[in-house]
């Protein structure tokens, strides 16, 4: 009997583990997946929670519910993986022995990272989004807002969904308008970037939407701490920005438990071939989703299109077979741009988002890089797909890989900036 | 891929005047291309440079700030003063490497 185990019950390791159990032999292989609570969070809500567009019971689910008959779940926080004895100690004293292990523990958001960032003022005047908790905290101070300075700021790249303190920014602006608040209230977008986004085409159709929702963009801003008494932003170049209500992007990191481990980069971030998954270090441990350093966007479409080629090259690797698929880095992400409208982005690690169709070429119905009310909607009926179909494993029909098919490619070169 | 000459070394550059092949970088060559961006090499420009240079060598990637700051040591506070505004890109054009590529 061999056994595989899954640190992280979220959105990689569910798939993962309910994919294999369908694939793998039960009197061959055991099947554990780990994490420290059994709240399984559809994260892609949290943009909505502020607007009081989303509820907390849309958004949560227990993780056991969503994995298939045949998978053990063990609730424990992980204390260290001795790779090298293929073993995973669990606070408390026990111990996992694996043949192979898939970390998919993700990235979390650390504002105990940035000097000033908690504190008094933590979920008072200074909010973040990436948990249910601070969107929430959010919703309810955005009721008592009614004019000055909001700004939406990220910390440090890469984030998870780097599009969504745009969708944020969009909402925030849109929610303004419609509670006829929108000319007492200054909205400002402060990133570490040179722009809306990081891929060139993107970030000028994005930067586009900001200007004409005139929203101010202050760039290259790398925060050093945060002011809570006179509530400023500070850079590391001694600029500040000032703000009334801040939702900010604390610096994401991989799990301590990686760094204890002696598994991580400087983030906690596992380092993979970026086409196998495969740890660079141990070829027993895979690492999906948010929790590696593959160069793409950490979101969930990224996870599931992995987790589409994984799952071959797993049975591949496991028969001591070379592992035939690739993975190409595809993210296709939706951009929420207020009043019922969104922008749909596709690319991968070659080739950044460009203008067309979506899933269909020329045909759609979705559109990329445009605004509309059907990407809008796509992206709503997302979180039935996900609980329904994507979580349990069964097949979705969109290809893994991306595809040049129906999109435009930029004519010439950019060349947005001459300065190094 | 275009070449271009600075201060009589002739090298290849992409559209954004970073070097495309960073074993044609060299130490002189780094000073002249320093001094297109105006920044007068000192010994702790130097420090930053020959870390970039090495990890690149190791990772096969130029070096996020701050894998700079955990890694080599080097606060980003200094980067900022040192290499003014931004600090990764201009650090990358006077090392030769291409430009961090830490945001997707």
């Amino acid at each position: 009997m061999r056994t595989l185990l899954v640190l992280g019950g979220g959105t990689a390791g569910t798939m993962a583990a309910n994919r294999l159990r369908h694939r793998l032999d039960a009197h061959e292989w055991r099947i554990v997946v780990v994490d420290q609570d059994d709240e399984h969070h559809y994260q892609p809500a949290y943009i909505f929670v502020p607007f009081g567009e989303a509820t907390r019971d849309q958004v949560i689910r227990s993780r056991h519910r969503f994995l298939a008959d045949g998978i053990e779940l063990v609730l424990a926080e992980i204390d260290r993986v001795d790779a090298e004895a293929k073993q995973v100690a669990l606070v408390g004293g026990r111990e996992l022995a694996y043949d192979y292990l898939v970390i998919a523990t993700g990235t979390t958001p650390r504002p105990d990272q940035t000097p000033g960032m908690l504190g008094p003022e933590w979920h008072r005047s200074i909010f973040d989004f990436y948990t249910l908790e601070g969107a929430e905290a959010l919703a309810d101070a955005l009721t008592r807002f009614d004019h000055g300075r909001l700004v939406v700021h990220i910390t440090e790249m890469p984030i998870k969904c780097p599009v969504a303190p745009l969708e944020v920014t969009f909402l925030a602006e849109a929610w303004l308008r419609k509670r006829g608040l929108r000319d007492r209230v200054e909205v400002v977008f402060v990133t570490p970037l040179d722009g809306a986004f990081t891929k060139p085409v993107a970030s000028e159709r994005l930067g586009a939407m900001l200007d004409e929702r005139k929203i101010h963009v202050e760039p290259d801003f790398m925060v050093e701490r945060i002011d809570q008494d006179r509530h400023m932003l500070v850079s590391f170049d001694e600029r500040e920005v000032p703000y009334d209500l801040l939702i900010t992007v604390p610096l994401n990191m991989g799990a301590d438990y990686v760094a204890r481990s002696g598994l991580g980069n400087e983030l906690n971030y596992v380092p993979v071939d970026k086409h196998t998954l495969l740890s660079t270090a141990y070829d027993t441990i895979f690492v999906l989703g948010d929790a590696s350093d593959i160069p793409t966007s950490k979101a969930g479409s990224v996870a599931h299109f992995a987790v589409d080629v994984f799952v071959d090259n797993f049975l591949e690797h496991v028969e001591g077979k070379p592992m035939t698929g690739s993975f190409d880095g595809h993210a296709n992400c939706f951009v929420e741009s207020g009043d019922d409208k969104a922008v749909l982005i596709d690319f991968n690690y070659d080739t950044e988002p460009l203008p067309g169709k979506y899933p269909l070429p020329y045909v759609g119905p979705m559109s990329l890089l445009k605004e509309t009310r059907t990407n809008h909607l796509g992206k709503l009926a997302f979180r039935h797909i996900y609980w329904n179909v994507l979580m349990p494993g069964r097949p979705v029909p969109l290809p893994s890989h991306m595809s040049m098919m129906g999109k435009q490619e930029p004519s010439a070169p950019d060349q947005p900036e001459k300065e190094a | 891929m275009p070449t271009t000459t600075i201060d009589g070394h002739e090298i290849h550059v992409n559209e954004e005047g970073f070097l495309t092949d960073p074993t044609e970088w060299s130490e002189p060559l780094a000073k002249s291309l320093a001094a297109q961006i105006g920044i007068e090499l000192t010994d702790e420009h130097w420090q930053a440079i020959r870390f970039l240079r090495e990890d690149f060598a190791k990772e096969g990637e130029t070096p996020t700030l701050r894998r700079i700051s955990v890694v080599g040591g080097i606060p980003t506070k200094t980067l900022f003063q040192l290499f003014p505004q931004k600090p990764a890109k201009k650090l990358a054009y006077v090392a030769g490497l291409p430009k961090p590529h830490g945001c997707v």
